[in-house]
């Protein structure tokens, strides 16, 4: 097809969104009446909704470090710190004053975009290594200070705050876990359209040209500055809203569900999702809470399988299989699998 | 003013652990520009080798240097399979290695040797001397044992052709190429290096702290403090800066005690250690970079 114009590239292009355009609504719809299809027949138990939700709030989680890492290039191993502030801002909101649920997403999503703006402040001056160094001891340091005695009247120190899950409104026949699961795919839906958005508007190509090359970026006019800390706001605004959501479903917070091991999850969702991909962002947090669910009973059956003599932990094949993807495929799956589909497609 | 003092020994004794790391994360810096964050992991199982050692009845001053060896190798191997292809790939994906390894270490020791709290017995002989009311035996066997560990390290590179070969990899690459010297090899040499002063400070501290496979976060994050102050690119600067941030974390816990009872009022104590080292290194990263003695970066533009 030597003879292909630019107009028929550009068309083929347009079809191919628009065609992509009715897959997602589909799925959406799907999505979206999973509670009366899977719900009222049975299929999917509450426990299952309270797992699809946990992949849904992990999503957006991980759509944070995607939008700082993957598309302005700051590295951060600790956006577990984030999610910490928004689930504790959703707790103490509803333990301590009685707020709605609702009302906390939006205090939340606030909070945190003024705690990650001010990070950024100090880490505008950090690259790469020293960034990743900076963001690394605020993630252990977490828990300590959650613990602080001074903040304990209300975050009630190691035990942590217990809240219970909303029933949804105006007599919605739906169980507690299928209605919140409606509402953490709507906040979802809502905070990836807007992403979507924010990334093909005059900001996000501001965002990528100064991960590409930040001294272009800034000979051409754009305020490096001011665009790494705001995208370090909206980063953090998004894995608080995370966090918040979390807290809502999940019952519960305590200092010592936020260590360094949930900010190497959010980081390995996005690594292995596709660190510079929207729909990589679904495939991690999918793969977070798949591997925090089902890692031990598939690491046992592994040794098994292998007559290891000693008893995996699954760290271990979560670190290799870590090792293996940068070698393989160092786009994530969301990457590898748009790689195999150009490749299939012999363009 | 007793306790003071005490704290102040006790917080050189820990600044000598911290001085090995740091000086372990430097040794990895000037040569690859990498931050090595699976350095306290190695270290941590380097001390439950020594520990496995012990148990099988091997003395101390035995185990230490063959798992000092052991864990040269170990680094060796690690750069030479898992790093050397990294060479040129961006600083994500060399970061996502690191916590890969720091993953897979982590998980390994809890693997092999399980998660209840093991204790080494300190190898030092008990006895009293003058002012041992203020630091343990220990303690200064910790000291003493950096100090010499530092002192063989300084001959080892001024005086060896070998060392001279490594600094000269590390400084200039290519002209270091150009004379002849395996620049590839020196990186990996100082990958071994590194994990052997690694596996001593695992193995001074482990009787210190108790072992278990969450020992070395906090120490590794003084690690990386301690180098930051001194300056990430100067080998002496770290460990300086190791001792500095020692002494730093002890004098900090004790003034917030003292002021807890003068005034009555809690600021800080031992709960915060780690709060405290965060601030050390955001404070020193955004206003002196370089450190107390590093060399300030220049970017060719």
């Amino acid at each position: 097809m030597a003879t292909t114009t630019a107009n028929g590239i550009a068309a083929g292009e347009r079809s191919a969104s628009l065609g992509r355009g009715y897959w997602l609504a589909g799925i959406l719809v799907v999505l979206a009446l999973l509670p009366l299809i899977g719900g009222k027949t049975g299929m999917i138990s509450n426990y299952g909704f309270l797992q699809l939700s946990l992949m849904i709030v992990y999503a957006i989680a991980v759509l944070g470090l995607i939008l700082l890492t993957g598309f302005n290039g700051q590295i951060s191993l600790g956006h577990g710190a984030f999610f910490a502030v928004g689930a504790y801002v959703a707790a103490v909101l509803i333990d301590q004053a009685n707020w709605p649920y609702w009302a906390t997403l939006p205090v939340a999503a606030i909070f945190c975009f003024l705690v990650g703006y001010l990070f950024g402040l100090p880490a505008l001056r950090l690259e790469g290594h020293y960034l990743a160094l900076a963001t690394f001891a605020l993630a252990v340091a977490v828990p300590q200070i959650l613990k602080y005695r001074h903040f304990e009247w209300f975050t009630n120190g190691v035990q942590g705050i217990n809240i219970f899950k909303p029933d949804p409104p105006f007599g919605v026949p739906l169980s507690a876990d299928q209605w919140m699961y409606l509402v953490v795919l709507a906040v979802a839906v809502l905070m990836f359209w807007i992403a979507r958005n924010l990334l093909d508007s005059r900001t996000g190509r501001a965002l990528r040209a100064i991960r590409d090359h930040t001294m272009a970026a800034s000979t051409m006019g754009i305020n490096v500055a001011h665009y790494k800390t705001v995208v370090f706001g909206i980063s953090a605004l998004y894995t608080g809203v995370a966090g918040a959501l979390h807290a809502i479903i999940f019952e519960f917070v305590a200092p010592d569900s936020f260590r360094f091991e949930l900010s190497i999850a959010i980081l390995v969702g996005a690594v292995v999702g596709g660190i510079a991909s929207l729909p990589g962002a679904v495939i991690g947090g999918v793969f977070v809470q798949v591997i925090e669910k089902y890692a031990d009973a598939l690491t046992k059956k592994l040794t098994a399988a292998v007559n290891l003599p000693l008893d995996l932990e699954p760290w271990t094949i979560y670190g290799i299989a870590l090792i293996v993807l940068m070698y393989t495929m160092p786009m994530g799956i969301a990457g590898g699998l748009a790689l195999l589909w150009r490749r299939l497609r012999g363009s | 003013m007793e306790q003071l003092i005490q704290q102040v020994a006790s917080g050189l004794a820990n600044g000598a652990i911290y001085a090995c790391l740091a000086l372990a994360l430097v040794m990895i810096f000037v040569s690859t520009d990498h931050i090595n964050f699976a350095q306290g992991e190695l270290a941590m199982f380097s001390a439950y080798l020594v520990w496995q050692a012990l148990d099988w009845g091997v003395s101390f001053w035995l185990a230490l240097p063959v798992v000092a060896f052991i864990s040269f190798l170990i680094g060796v191997g690690i750069e030479r399979v898992i790093l050397r292809p990294l060479h040129h790939a961006p600083v994500l994906s060399v970061v996502v290695v690191f916590i890969g390894l720091l993953a897979i270490f982590h998980s390994l020791a809890g693997a092999i040797w399980g998660h209840t709290i093991k204790a080494i017995p300190s190898p030092f002989p008990h006895v009293t001397f003058v002012g041992s009311g203020y630091i343990g035996p220990h303690q200064i066997g910790m000291i003493v044992v950096t100090i010499a560990l530092l002192l063989a390290l300084f001959a080892f590179f001024r005086f060896t052709p070998l060392g001279l070969a490594m600094r000269a990899a590390a400084q200039n690459p290519a002209s270091a190429r150009l004379a002849g010297i395996r620049v590839d090899w020196m990186l990996a040499l100082g990958w071994g290096l590194a994990a052997a002063i690694g596996a001593v400070a695992g193995a001074l501290v482990a009787p210190a702290v108790y072992l278990e496979p969450n020992m070395m976060a906090s120490i590794l994050l003084y690690g990386f403090a301690g180098a930051l102050v001194g300056g990430i690119s100067s080998p002496g600067g770290a460990v300086a800066g190791g001792f500095i941030v020692g002494v730093l974390e002890n004098v900090i816990a004790y003034l917030g005690n003292l002021f807890e009872k003068t005034t009555g009022v809690y600021v800080i104590g031992n709960g915060e250690k780690l709060t405290v080292a965060l601030i050390i290194v955001i404070t020193v990263l955004t206003l002196k970079p370089s450190g107390l003695f590093g060399q300030v970066s220049v970017k060719r533009v």
